[in-house]
């Protein structure tokens, strides 16, 4: 399937691209320079030790709020198996053999 | 695990769980690992730990590669080169931002809305690395801005983990971010070489590998009563903020707001 296009690489194209990269890598690192750069006082590391906690519950919720009963059904799947094995692997296995079940019933 | 490694001023490595047991270490090598213990949790950077990494985020990669083959052919029918589309896997590295990006690919290319939308999109990882800072800290710069450079979403979650079980295994961003980068590009040439021929990813269930894993790590990361308040604060900010504000600000306001709650509490 590849065409004579495939490996084309258009100046302005690869330019986006690295723009992109440059922006991500600084997004990536910069909050950890700057906490290295500042005085972290004992009442601002408490808000940043449920950090996180908090980006974790940030990222879910609206996408579990999103899904529908499988979703859900196959998160708890996800808890439980955790709870019991504590495998993120069975885990993950659980939830997404669930999810899959679940949308097939439902 | 005789290579050289500048990693730390006493230059024992540490031995994983179940690991070299039965080499003779002589006692000076036990008792500076106690004291290196003993002031702070010491934290390495061997091989070891990125080996480690890579095996925990190898079924997490091979999930996050059905993304890859997604955005591939996405990629191809907004215009893009497989060269080009490869490119962008292999130096951006960050799975939403890309699919956002090549959404808003047109002709001619809005060059600053994409990379306005990618900054937007990819501000969290500001967070997350600060989260990871306890660790990475106690490494070299180019170790722990390295490592920091291939992180994304899931193998953070695996590497805080991780560190959080008290491992000290400071490599182990390093190894996940192989894994997910290997899976990732790899994926990514896949799915834009074969164009439209496979279908959607919701049907074996990887569109929930990001959930599951995050779920689990929430599990792993719940501390008793004194996480309630935060966590309830940071999900109901992000889900007002999911359906009110556009784009993925949601995320960075769930953290923010959280974090404020804490400090305002901080006193009691």
């Amino acid at each position: 399937m590849i065409g004579e296009g495939a490996f084309a690489l258009d100046p302005l194209i690869v330019g986006t691209i690295l723009a992109m990269a440059l922006v991500t890598a600084v997004t990536k690192v910069g909050g950890f320079w700057l906490l290295r750069r500042i005085d972290v006082s004992e009442r601002l590391e408490a808000g940043l030790s449920v950090l996180p906690g908090a980006i974790v519950i940030a990222i879910l919720g609206p996408e579990l709020a999103a899904g529908g009963p499988a979703e859900w059904g196959a998160a708890g799947v996800v808890l439980l198996v955790m709870w019991r094995t504590e495998s993120i692997l069975l885990s993950l296995c659980g939830g997404v053999g669930a999810v899959v079940l679940f949308r097939a019933l439902i | 695990m005789t290579e050289i490694d500048g990693s730390a001023p006493d230059s024992s490595p540490v031995p994983g769980p179940g690991e070299s047991a039965g080499r003779p270490s002589d006692e000076q090598t036990e008792e500076t690992r106690i004291t290196a213990d003993d002031e702070s949790e010491a934290v390495t950077f061997d091989r070891e730990g990125i080996r480690a990494g890579f095996l925990t985020c190898l079924p997490v990669a091979i999930g996050v590669g059905g993304y890859g083959i997604a955005f591939g052919m996405l990629a191809r029918r907004a215009g893009l080169s497989v060269a080009e589309a490869t490119l962008m896997s292999a130096t951006v590295l960050a799975g939403a931002a890309q699919i956002v990006a090549v959404e808003l690919w047109a002709e001619p290319i809005p060059v600053a809305t994409i990379v306005l939308a990618t900054l937007a999109v990819n501000l969290r990882y500001s967070l997350m690395g600060a989260a990871l800072g306890p660790w990475l800290e106690r490494l070299s710069a180019l170790r722990g801005y390295g490592s920091l450079l291939l992180m994304a979403d899931e193998n953070w979650a695996l590497t805080m983990r991780e560190l959080k079980s008290g491992s000290g295994r400071g490599a182990f961003l390093l190894g996940t971010g192989i894994a997910m980068w290997v899976f990732w590009v790899g994926a990514t040439i896949v799915g834009a070489a074969a164009g439209g021929a496979i279908g959607d990813p919701t049907r074996y269930g990887i569109d929930f590998v990001l959930a599951a894993v995050f779920v689990a790590l929430a599990a792993e990361l719940w501390e008793g009563r004194s996480t309630l308040v935060p966590w309830l604060v940071a999900l109901a900010t992000a889900v007002l903020a999911a359906e009110f504000v556009p784009g993925q600000w949601y995320i960075l306001l769930g953290g923010f707001a959280a974090a404020a709650v804490e400090v305002v509490r901080y006193d009691r």
